[in-house]
């Protein structure tokens, strides 16, 4: 009974931050464009996110006649599925988790590489040009960042001696690790960005060139589902940023852990909506040769530096 | 790479910018006293219609929105029968204005005038007529100069001449 309201409570808290999203991030975006933003639906406009919901759930959900109807249909799942599963793994507080598996790390890896079919199913699934060239971007952005993602927290579970999300919270207690791994957290924070291919790195929606990418032909909650898991994926990255290198939910403790842990969590949300307020998108050869010229040999280096340090300190 | 957090950190100050927003059902933006907008017809200091019916308006308007027609009363001062502006062919180019010699026609600052039903925005005389004189006060056309209609004698304008005696050989 325990179980079910904990994975209750993490579905609750998650799907509400990601829903939450579509009003925070406007809001911000506008602060920091000296607009106003979405504020006459209820107060301050958060009526909006209701709004929104009631609208994407009214809209016409079609499947264009020429699309390959099945694979179309499931692909906005795989991409909700993947990423609602890895926080099963993430700890929001102390006993709050629904299962602490010694590979977490691991799972979470497998199932952001599986959230890549979400994406190339959909855009192939669509048959439709700019869709197949956004969803071909995307598996080549996701696979290329997927590969330094996972060597960039070798050093986390070097320290931590464990791969194991709970242990690796536990192991900060002497220090956060984004001190000494600093490199590691750069370099996962911009796989991050990548890999939830959030702006500047939105190369495979890039409306610019390619209209909307993979879901270009996408309408309705299927949409929806896309949107929203966006905002999961942001949510995910900003969640396992702070339990990897920010402590997770350690802090102070006039406050309880899970607080410590949202908190931590909500900044890198706004970090990730700052980069987007701020920054351009890069070309995709800039952006692949960023990913294989610099961060890969940047992560093996914080590979070897961190484990030559470990093996001098025993 | 410091470029980047540098980007970053300018635009996180426009946190403490003012916002460029203006709430405007709430908060009504300034126009200036000449700002082009609705187009009313005005009344002298007599309460009386300025318009003389002169169809300049209507020539000068290049999309073609004023139609009139012309009548006299029987002091023989004209006045429009009927005057229609279409709002929804309007451009607010003030061409009216500038064309009208008696400052009958006159663009004021509002511009508030949607409506749901196209028909709507074709405006009638009783819809343009204001009891006021508008922008330009104490212009009466006929205390300056025109026809005698009961306003002034022949000659008697303000700029006006006494009338030549043709018959009259002296310089």
């Amino acid at each position: 009974m325990k179980y079910v309201f904990i994975i209750a409570g993490i579905l609750l808290i998650v799907l509400s931050i990601a829903a939450g999203l579509i009003w925070v991030e406007r809001r911000l975006l506008s602060v920091w464009q000296d607009r106003l933003g979405p504020n006459r639906v209820g107060p301050f406009g958060l009526g909006q996110v209701v709004a929104d919901t009631i609208k994407l759930f009214f809209k016409e959900d079609w499947v264009p006649p020429f699309s390959d109807r099945p694979v179309f249909v499931l692909a906005p799942g795989i991409l909700m599925i993947t990423i609602l599963l890895t926080f099963a793994v993430v700890p929001f507080g102390p006993d709050f988790y629904v299962f602490d598996s010694n590979i977490g790390i691991l799972f979470f890896l497998g199932n952001s590489s599986l959230g890549v079919y979400s994406i190339v199913l959909g855009g192939w699934a669509s048959n439709n040009k700019y869709s197949l060239i956004g969803a071909m971007r995307a598996s080549a952005q996701m696979l290329t960042y997927e590969v330094f993602m996972g060597l960039s927290l070798m050093g986390v579970v070097m320290m931590a001696d464990s791969f194991s999300f709970c242990k690796i919270v536990e192991a900060q207690k002497g220090g956060w690790f984004f001190i000494p791994q600093f490199i590691g957290f750069i370099v996962f924070f911009i796989a991050g960005i990548a890999e939830t291919h959030r702006l500047p790195f939105d190369i495979p929606e890039a409306e610019g060139e390619l209209i909307a990418g993979y879901h270009s032909e996408y309408s309705g909650m299927k949409f929806g589902m896309f949107f929203v898991g966006e905002y999961l994926g942001i949510t995910l990255i900003s969640a396992l940023v702070s339990t990897l290198f920010f402590g997770g939910w350690l802090g102070p403790s006039f406050l309880p852990p899970v607080f410590w842990f949202l908190f931590k969590t909500f900044f890198f949300i706004c970090v990730f909506i700052l980069l987007r307020a701020s920054l351009p998108r890069p070309r995709y050869d800039q952006l692949m040769e960023l990913g294989w010229k610099i961060l890969l040999p940047l992560s093996l280096l914080n590979l070897l530096v961190t484990g030559a340090i470990l093996i001098f300190l025993k | 790479m410091i470029s980047i957090l540098r980007s970053m950190w300018l635009t996180f100050l426009h946190v403490f910018h003012k916002t460029e927003t203006v709430e405007y059902p709430e908060v009504k933006p300034y126009l200036p006293p000449r700002y082009r907008g609705r187009i009313i017809l005005t009344r002298d200091a007599e309460k009386k219609e300025r318009c003389v019916a002169c169809y300049l308006c209507a020539a000068a308007c290049p999309v073609d929105c004023i139609s009139l027609q012309a009548t006299e009363d029987e002091q023989g001062r004209r006045y429009p029968e009927f005057f229609r502006i279409n709002f929804s062919r309007c451009i607010f180019c003030g061409f009216c204005e500038e064309a009208c010699p008696t400052y009958a026609i006159q663009l004021i600052p509002d511009f508030e005038m949607a409506e749901y039903d196209r028909q709507n925005m074709v405006y009638e005389k009783k819809h343009l007529l204001i009891s006021g004189e508008g922008k330009y006060t104490g212009y009466n056309f006929y205390k300056i100069a025109g026809v005698e209609i009961g306003v002034k004698g022949k000659g008697e304008g303000e700029n006006e001449e006494k009338p030549v005696d043709i018959k009259e050989l002296l310089p």
